[in-house]
């Protein structure tokens, strides 16, 4: 294999394994802020419960987000020096705020939320804890600024093939910015939502009867229920953003090969790209367009029109469909669950059951997301700007064939600790006791004393 | 745009002035939260837990500062920063792979059954021990100038030994700072062999270097230059002796004055530093690339440098925050 191809592999694997924990903590943070407020309000130990719990996973997703977040920054240098070459006064300052303004801002208020409750006022760790959801927010405003210039750069000029950024407000605010920002922050929200309902429904089929898990399935799935409608609201704008500038990619995600009025929903096919035809379609007629421009008649430019310059269309085709059809089920589920909830309180046994087959669903279709967009953007590394093969190292093949078996093998290790260790926990809190007569009584205090109004 | 008055050449030299400090900062902070992890005893449980109880909330943030530096020469030297990461390739990416290591043992190990506590542990022990090795590996080969022949791997393997020695004596001395009782009079131990060790390095590590670049060695051996110079290696070696002394003394002193070798710690770091950039300025890449002919566009410099100047005195105001927060000696961690 040649290193160009190895490369792409390590920072796919890399890139892939690493947002799995920020789309967890970015939404968790939120949540255990909410837990938090909830407790401070209220002061019934339940929120305490719920927090603590959480905090736990928060903690770990956290640990796992930044070492391979590490390990990433050192990615544009080992692999891929042509990216800084090109367009380093673009890229170097976005990442730089984003490690000023975020980085150290959730990292340092972490150890106050995580191991501060006892030592600081309960407002400053409440404080601590919107402060690290606010870390890994802005964190996310950061890098999606800066992923979506290389979807759809602006405001820069170049000179003797070198960019240089003449509007910062333009290079920021770029026409995608806000459609991804909005689809990745609503991709994390109802990760967590899954994974908070799916984990609590765990425990309920361990025989976990206690208040905290019922909250959990409760939170999470009314949460998921508001979300997921709004998602595909986001991901739908998101399409017409990106048939607008990156018509390419989605010629790729439809599998549409000549340009026609009227274009079917391709729902299945095998697109072959040998004989730029897809094979054992099943379509829809005019849907594709009707979503895409609105119009049962509307025009989709086909991938005929980009000879050698739109994406592989067989990956972006089928993610996007991984991705969609996630998101239906998410729908279905939520909606399904919410209803029950709000009629009979509890959810039978098989649909406890589903949650926790669902527990990781945010991460497939998040995932599934970024192949669509990611691999849309090939075969350049900054659209219309820098090829990828331009970017790419000339360290040896066989280092980077190392370096990637080293790094595939501790990833694969690690997935498997952090989920099994996530059941763990979870069984664990089983054990836990109930909440005890003397928490509730000091809950009952605190509530009717007027010092703590 | 603000600071449109600073010429390329002062942004380039402020640029090196803030990698300079966030190498430091990080070579102090990850340092001692490394040396830590080394010196994690793969027989005694208790000691483990406090130890790790020591740099519990404090090694997010610390590991942060080798983003920040990455990121800064990255984006104000992008050609230094990829020739750096060219050549070392394969100790970078092992270097990664202890901090990854490292980074979730810390988290694993708290979280698991009793049985796989002390396989994370000791991946958090050998996980702090490959990255102190390839960061002591990495700056030697860096100073050489990114040499890679025989003399100067030898020179990067002393250093990469001195950088772990410099680690484990430092987080010996957070340890004498962070604990009591037994596992103290054990820090206090380490020290004394770490601080044998470092003394050791650092003479060996400043000798071979003057054999590297004919200028340095000029600017250090001849006058007057090396007058003034000399004051760092002396100054040096005083401390140490301080240090020696006080680590004598202070276990019968009851724990009034446990700050004392951290500090001293901290200082000859600060020493060691100041040689090492005294000696190097303004290249940055030793003999090989300078801060003018590395150094990226003005007008995106100025950009991030309006971030930095409001920042990061903020991030230094809220890291002593948590730094007092947590003061005294370390408690069993709880998250509740």
């Amino acid at each position: 294999m040649d290193v160009l191809l190895l490369s792409r592999l390590q920072f796919a694997l890399n890139m892939s394994f690493h947002i799995l924990f920020p789309t967890i903590t970015i939404a968790l943070g939120w949540f255990l802020f909410y837990f938090k407020l909830r407790f401070t309000l209220t002061h019934h130990p339940v929120w305490m419960r719920l927090y603590r719990f959480w905090v736990r996973v928060f903690a770990l997703s956290f640990a796992l987000g930044v070492v391979s977040g590490v390990t990433m920054s050192f990615q544009f240098g080992t692999n891929w020096p042509g990216f800084m070459e090109k367009v380093g006064n673009v890229a170097g300052p976005l990442l730089g705020y984003e490690v000023l303004t975020a980085f150290f801002l959730e990292a340092t208020f972490l150890g106050i939320m995580l191991f501060g409750i006892r030592k600081v006022p309960s407002w400053l760790h409440t404080l601590s804890t919107l402060l690290v959801a606010f870390g890994t927010t802005v964190s996310a405003f950061w890098i999606l600024a800066l992923n979506s210039w290389m979807h759809t750069p602006q405001g820069h000029e170049i000179i003797d093939g070198v960019v240089y950024a003449k509007d910062w407000w333009q290079i920021i605010f770029t026409p995608s910015f806000p459609y991804r920002l909005t689809h990745m922050l609503l991709a994390s929200g109802l990760t967590a939502c899954f994974l908070i309902a799916g984990l609590a429904a765990y425990r309920q089929l361990h025989g976990d009867n206690k208040l905290a898990p019922k909250i959990a399935v409760r939170t999470g799935m009314y949460t998921a229920a508001v979300l997921i409608p709004l998602q595909i609201l986001a991901g739908d704008l998101h399409g017409l953003n990106t048939l607008k500038h990156q018509p390419q990619k989605i010629a790729a995600m439809e599998a549409v090969w000549e340009t026609e009025s009227g274009a079917p929903l391709v729902l299945f096919a095998y697109p072959d790209e040998d004989e730029r035809e897809n094979r054992f379609s099943i379509e829809i007629p005019k849907l594709a367009s009707l979503i895409l421009t609105h119009e049962a008649e509307g025009e989709i430019k086909g991938l005929n029109d980009f000879p050698g310059e739109h994406p592989p269309v067989a990956p972006v085709f089928y993610s996007f469909r991984i991705m969609v059809g996630i998101g239906l089920l998410m729908l279905l589920v939520s909606w399904f669950s919410s209803a029950v909830l709000l009629k009979h309180k509890k959810l039978p046994r098989w649909g406890k059951k589903v949650l926790v087959g669902m527990t990781f669903s945010g991460w497939l279709a998040t995932l599934a997301g970024w192949y669509v967009t990611e691999v849309g953007r090939q075969p350049y590394l900054v659209n219309g700007i820098l090829l990828t093969e331009d970017a790419v190292t000339t360290v040896p093949a066989a280092n980077v064939g190392l370096s990637f078996t080293l790094y595939a093998l501790i990833y694969m290790f690690l997935l498997v600790s952090y989920i099994a260790t996530l059941g763990l926990m979870a069984r664990r809190a089983v054990e836990i006791e109930e909440i005890t007569s003397e928490e509730r009584e000091m809950a009952k205090a605190s509530r009717m004393s007027p010092a703590n109004t | 745009m603000p600071f449109e008055s600073l010429s390329l050449e002062t942004l380039g030299d402020i640029y090196i002035g803030v990698f300079g400090l966030a190498v430091l900062l990080y070579a102090i902070l990850d340092g001692y939260d490394l040396g830590v992890g080394i010196l994690m005893p793969p027989r005694h449980e208790g000691y483990r837990d406090t130890m790790i109880s020591s740099i519990g909330p404090y090694w997010d943030a610390n590991e942060t500062w080798l983003v920040l530096a990455v990121g800064i020469l990255l984006f104000a030297f992008p050609d230094a920063h990829n020739r750096f990461l060219q050549t070392l390739y394969l100790p970078a990416t092992f270097m990664l792979l202890g901090l990854i290591m490292r980074g979730v043992s810390f988290d694993f190990r708290a979280k698991v059954a009793q049985v796989k506590k002390r396989k994370w542990d000791l991946s958090f022990k050998y996980g702090s021990l490959v990255v102190t090795l390839t960061q002591g590996y990495m700056l030697g080969i860096y100073v050489t100038g990114l040499r890679t022949d025989l003399w100067a791997q030898g020179f990067a393997l002393l250093s990469a030994i001195g950088v772990s020695a410099a680690y484990a004596f430092i987080g010996s001395c957070w340890l004498i700072l962070k604990t009591e009782g037994e596992l103290q009079e054990k820090a206090f131990h380490w020290a004394r062999r770490g601080l044998l060790a470092l003394a050791i390095g650092i003479s060996a590590v400043s000798l071979a270097n003057l054999t590297l670049h004919e200028d340095v060695r000029e600017m250090w051996l001849s006058a007057p230059s090396g007058y003034y110079l000399a004051a760092i290696p002396i100054s040096c070696f005083i401390l140490l002796s301080l240090c020696a002394i006080s680590l004598k003394k202070l276990p019968a002193y009851k724990g009034r004055a446990d700050w004392l070798p951290f500090a001293i710690a901290l200082v000859v770091f600060g020493l060691c530093f100041a040689a090492f950039a005294v000696s190097y300025y303004p290249y940055v890449v030793p003999g090989e690339m300078t801060i003018e002919g590395a150094i990226s566009s003005a007008g995106s410099l100025r950009f991030l440098l309006v971030g930095i100047v409001i920042v990061v005195p903020c991030i230094l105001a809220y890291t002593l925050l948590v730094y007092r927060i947590f003061a005294g000696k370390a408690e069993e961690l709880s998250y509740y």
